[in-house]
């Protein structure tokens, strides 16, 4: 395979993009703190960073859960690429660090505006959050927090060490059974902790908590679609710039329609829980459970509640559904684009009604940090590809892949 | 239905298929129909058949169900027979996806199930003629039509040469006729080697 480009040298567009981003980013934050940071407790603020840290965390963390499903699966077709997926895994870890000292500066910093629950005078007198108190805890908070993103960080590293581990060993059949099954072992840890983690409680406590007294059991299922999704995405996007520049001659339109059908069906996937979770509380009509949806449906947020429905649902649908649409790669990313940004709307409705409830107040500020995301990930997935070989080259599953045919 | 002679061999391999396919493809000859033991992927391809239309008529079966279970709804609940349920407003959009839902799958799925049957002429009583029995089993079967510019020796000669194991010649109906398996035999299909 010699005539195979197996490392990526940064192009100096890329790495200037990049840097330029962050730089919006970090001068975003720094006007943002002058112009919100002492002001209401600083909730404008703090709710921007935790909605956009949180957003691009998830989003990072489902490469990492594609390559472990996929592993589970023994599914053969994403080889050609895995090693873009790892790239982008590896971005879990500055993104996981920042995370994590926004979090803590919110419950360690008090910031009460942001989680109510963390006034004591208040919960005490809260029949309904001193029920939750254990749960809705600064400590239990930090463990759980310090457990999620840590196991991430390790299980992950554990996973693309693996898979770097065989760069200059060709396996045996023996060998590959083995090696097959090692993956598979830590690919199982992995999802386990997935299942614990954003599949369940941590969105529970991160995003759900902001609306203390109500709860949706649907809620974390519904945050892991939408970043499943938009992790698709990110993959997608990175495949087709690296196609773009004349690396991945492997990866052809039959990856591309795999990844496209993804899109396509997780996008449905989200739009089944967002419907689940809205009319059983629709229809039961009770005001603790309807005071969710009262300011996103009736309120100041309804053109972004239905324009997080167009973009998520109706576009996906109607644009991704033909054979053509996903094998395009125009189309391709475009709609990958779109999925991004409709999903990162769709977590800015989750967090800032509440703080908000008469009026939006989204302005430059947002996108800027949500653009200092970008670059960051940009940056970190960059050097990671051009850090290691971009073909698994011995993989057992390899072949299978270059001759994917859908 | 037309009778025809036709021209068939058969490959004992997937890989041996697949070359003889491409071969009698560059010679010019047409094919009537390859017959295989298992779905193969890419066999299409290799015959130069036209992607399906199957998933067109399958979307617009569904926007058929949909739009049946909106008016159909719609119109109970609004004119035919307007019920109050717990207060809530007649024409109740939330309400309503979930059998909308369902009938456009519904619509969907069936009416492809039945246009797949239409298209393979699959229906009780319906036969069709078997060029070779063992094509559900372990060979790969190559039906080619004769037509009044293609000469028979010919194309058994030609097959024989791309490393076909059995070739014969077979006049058989090209179509579907009413008729039971273990009652009538082939009227026509009657085997000359």
């Amino acid at each position: 395979m010699s005539s195979i480009k197996e490392h990526f040298e940064i192009p100096g567009r890329f790495k200037q993009w990049s840097l330029g981003l962050m730089g919006v980013g970090i001068l975003s934050l720094i006007i943002g703190f002058i112009m919100y940071g002492n002001v209401d407790h600083g909730t404008r603020f703090w709710a921007t960073l935790l909605q956009n840290s949180v957003y691009f965390l998830l989003i990072v963390n489902a490469a990492m859960f594609f390559i472990c499903a996929t592993t589970l699966a023994w599914g053969g077709f994403q080889m050609t690429f895995r090693r873009v997926t790892e790239a982008i895994s590896i971005s879990v870890i500055p993104i996981g660090i920042i995370t994590f000292i926004i979090l803590m500066c919110i419950v360690v910093g008090g910031k009460e505006t942001i989680y109510e629950w963390l006034n004591r005078d208040h919960v005490a007198h809260d029949e309904i959050l001193k029920g939750k108190s254990g749960f809705l805890s600064p400590t239990f908070f930090t463990v759980w927090s310090i457990l999620t993103i840590g196991l991430w960080i390790v299980l992950g590293m554990k996973m693309r060490s693996l898979s770097r581990s065989i760069d200059n060993t060709p396996l045996t059949i023996e060998q590959g059974k083995k090696y097959m099954f090692n993956n598979t072992v830590w690919a199982a840890i992995y999802i386990v902790w997935f299942a614990l983690t954003v599949a369940s409680v941590t969105p529970w406590l991160w995003l759900m908590s902001i609306d203390a007294h109500w709860f949706s059991t649907m809620y974390s299922w519904y945050t892991f679609a939408s970043s499943f999704v938009s992790g698709m995405a990110l993959i997608t996007l990175f495949v087709i710039y690296l196609k773009n520049k004349g690396y991945l001659e492997l990866v052809n339109e039959e990856h591309l329609h795999d990844l496209g059908k993804f899109q396509f069906a997780f996008s449905i996937f989200w739009t089944y829980l967002w419907f689940a979770q809205f009319m059983l509380t629709w229809y039961a009509n009770i005001s603790e459970e309807t005071i969710y949806f009262k300011p996103r449906l009736i309120g100041a947020y309804t053109g972004i509640f239905y324009l997080n429905l167009i973009i998520n649902f109706l576009a996906p649908l109607l644009i991704y559904m033909s054979r053509n649409a996903k094998r395009n790669y125009a189309t391709v990313t475009f709609m990958s684009i779109l999925i991004i940004f409709g999903h990162w709307l769709d977590f800015y409705q989750m967090v800032f009604p509440h703080h908000y409830p008469d009026h939006v107040p989204m302005n430059l500020f947002d996108f800027g940090i949500a653009l200092g995301f970008v670059g960051l990930i940009m940056w970190r997935t960059g050097l990671a590809l051009a850090k290691y070989p971009l073909l698994a080259r011995n993989h057992p599953f390899l072949k299978e892949s270059i001759i994917h045919h859908t | 239905m037309a009778v025809k002679k036709f021209v068939v061999g058969y490959f004992e391999d997937e890989p041996e298929l697949f070359a003889g396919v491409k071969k009698i493809r560059s010679a010019g000859y047409k094919i009537h129909d390859v017959y295989t033991p298992m779905p193969i992927h890419g066999l299409d391809k290799a015959m130069g058949l036209r992607d399906t239309s199957l998933h067109t008529a399958g979307f617009i079966y569904g926007i058929t169900g949909t739009t049946t279970a909106l008016s159909g709804i719609g119109w109970i609940f609004n004119s035919d027979w307007p019920i109050n349920f717990g207060g809530k407003s007649h024409f109740d959009l939330p309400a309503w996806i979930p059998i909308t839902f369902e009938l456009t799958v519904l619509f969907s799925a069936v009416g492809m199930v039945m246009t797949f049957c239409y298209l393979c002429n699959l229906a009780p009583f319906v036969r069709k003629h078997h060029f070779n029995l063992r094509s559900t089993d372990d060979q790969f079967t190559v039906v080619l039509e004769l037509t009044a510019k293609s000469n028979e020796g010919e194309i058994q000669a030609f097959l024989a040469s791309i490393g076909a194991k059995g070739i014969n010649t077979q006049v058989a109906e090209s179509g579907w006729w009413l008729g039971r398996y273990d009652k009538d035999k082939t009227p026509i299909g009657t085997s000359l080697a």
